[in-house]
């Protein structure tokens, strides 16, 4: 696999270049991405925005493979991922966590199961698998809860058994699929400091994939715009937000300006 | 005892006496014998054929056009025969493999034959109930399609399959009786034989209470694990 020089993987772990994806069903045909260009660096948190249908979760979804574009290049820490075998994806995507909206948990196996699920499929030995995934337990804080079943649980907790899940194998890339959007405020808020502190504590590349304009904001560092399958803009979060160039990112702006306003107003203080 | 001669309840009196029921026993572990072994085959064949059919789908694991479309076309085929004719038809099978075209083991064949088709479509919408993002997830873990099968498709769904597997048992129970006719023995042979042909109804209940405590007992088993199972994980 080509790998490129030291510096270059850190400034460019993900590099997305002209990506393209059209999905076809009964005759009719979507483009849904139309030339990404993106570059993500090695640890930070990255957000992308878009409204429904922009094709966010696809293009994250490119990114593991579950989607395999029709044309263009992904490479995550140097490794080509639309070049690889079948045998050498199922290797990569153990390095590559995913988090979902809907969390899909397995609903056959309790908590310490779901979690230690992707090690049981690497054939790790019993004992390891057991240390590994009380100390996982232990950082999203479910350690009290490992018997439970996911039917018993509620959203928040499901979602740290998903976060758990993903990064049992120790990834270096999360990527997360509107991981807070079927969430309430409170516990949108409980799992993006999570998040967070996982990515200090880890070093972790998070992918934010969201429509949620105040979990970018309280979450990443840089974002880009999504529009109609095109990046439209890229940058810091505060300087898309101060100064939009796009139709999405101007009202994405501009709703987030009038909810400052708001809570401003409601509050007496900003938020 | 005939209804004919005998009023209703002398004759439903008649049909707990202790000489029908000596007569009835080894026909009850006859059926026993045949049910159980034919569903044995049908769950293990059911399920392959359930599984091949939800894996090749267009939207599933491992799409493939000819295979599925090829296979459906024979449940489809195997199904539309009624199960009398499916026995009649599987005579000459059983007298290759057993030597013998009659007896409760030529009638397994039959039973299977007319079962594992419909237990597998059971199966297969059983499997297609499951949500595609728990299949995304564990592809996203990095999970093989053999291990997405094995540890997740099938316990995921296993209270429905469970549930469908009852249906079928039944099915497979109201078969045994019509293979009686065929020489399979059973209840179905001694109902025919005795309250058919001989008109001793009492004999004619008793195997009737047979068939429903049976059939009673396999839905309230099914219905039981399944509801454990669905307990256990916190879904009901």
């Amino acid at each position: 696999m080509p790998v490129d020089k030291r510096d270059d993987v850190t400034d460019r772990y993900i590099q997305i270049s002209d990506l393209h994806k059209t999905f076809h069903s009964h005759g009719s045909s979507l483009q849904v991405l139309k030339g990404i260009n993106l570059t993500v660096r090695k640890g930070e948190i990255f957000g992308i925005i878009g409204f429904s249908g922009a094709g966010k979760s696809t293009l994250a979804r490119c990114i593991n493979r579950l989607e395999t574009p029709d044309s263009g290049s992904i490479k995550v820490g140097g490794v080509d991922i639309l070049s690889l075998s079948k045998k050498e994806l199922l290797r990569e995507r153990k390095k590559i966590g995913m988090i979902f909206q809907t969390f899909n948990l397995f609903e056959s196996k309790n908590v310490y199961r779901n979690i230690a699920y992707p090690l049981e499929i690497s054939g790790i030995p019993k004992a390891e698998i057991r240390r590994r995934v009380l100390e996982t337990a232990e950082l999203v804080g479910l350690s009290d809860k490992l018997d439970a079943y996911p039917g018993g649980l509620s959203g928040g907790q499901k979602q740290r058994v998903g976060i758990a899940r993903a990064l049992v194998n120790r990834p270096e890339l999360l990527l997360s699929d509107e991981a807070t959007s079927a969430l309430d405020p409170q516990t949108t808020l409980q799992i993006l400091d999570l998040l967070k502190e996982i990515n200090r504590a880890t070093g972790i590349t998070i992918l934010m994939i969201t429509h949620e304009l105040d979990a970018i904001r309280y979450t990443c560092e840089r974002m880009a715009v999504l529009e109609d399958g095109k990046i439209t803009e890229v940058g810091s979060v505060r300087e898309i937000f101060s100064n939009p160039h796009s139709r999405t990112g101007a009202l994405f702006a501009q709703v987030f300006t009038e909810f400052q306003q708001t809570m401003e107003m409601e509050n007496g203080s900003g938020i | 005892m005939s209804l004919l001669d005998t009023p209703l309840w002398e004759v439903i009196k008649g049909s707990f006496a202790p000489e029908i029921w000596v007569r009835l026993a080894p026909a009850i572990l006859e059926t026993l014998y045949m049910t159980a072994l034919s569903s044995a085959i049908m769950l293990v064949f059911g399920l392959l054929l359930g599984i091949l059919l939800t894996v090749t789908n267009p939207d599933g694991l491992v799409p493939m056009k000819i295979l599925y479309a090829g296979s459906g076309w024979l449940i489809n085929c195997l199904r539309s025969l009624p199960q009398m004719i499916m026995i009649i038809l599987m005579i000459p099978v059983a007298r290759l493999l057993f030597g013998k075209s009659y007896g409760t083991n030529a009638c397994i064949i039959a039973i299977a034959a007319s079962c594992i088709p419909m237990y597998a479509r059971i199966v297969e919408s059983s499997l297609l109930e499951i949500s595609k993002g728990k299949i995304e997830a564990a592809k996203s873990i990095g999970s093989t399609n053999f291990q997405i099968i094995f540890r997740v498709l099938l316990p995921e769904t296993l209270p429905s399959l469970i549930r469908g597997f009852t249906v079928a048992v039944i099915a497979v129970i109201s078969m045994t009786a019509l293979a009686g006719m065929f020489g399979a023995g059973g209840i179905g042979d001694i109902a025919v034989r005795f309250g058919y042909q001989r008109f001793q109804h009492d004999v004619l209940f008793a195997s009737v209470y047979v068939l429903i405590i049976l059939v009673q007992l396999v839905q309230w088993i099914g219905n039981f694990t399944s509801k454990q199972i669905l307990k256990k994980r916190n879904l009901i």
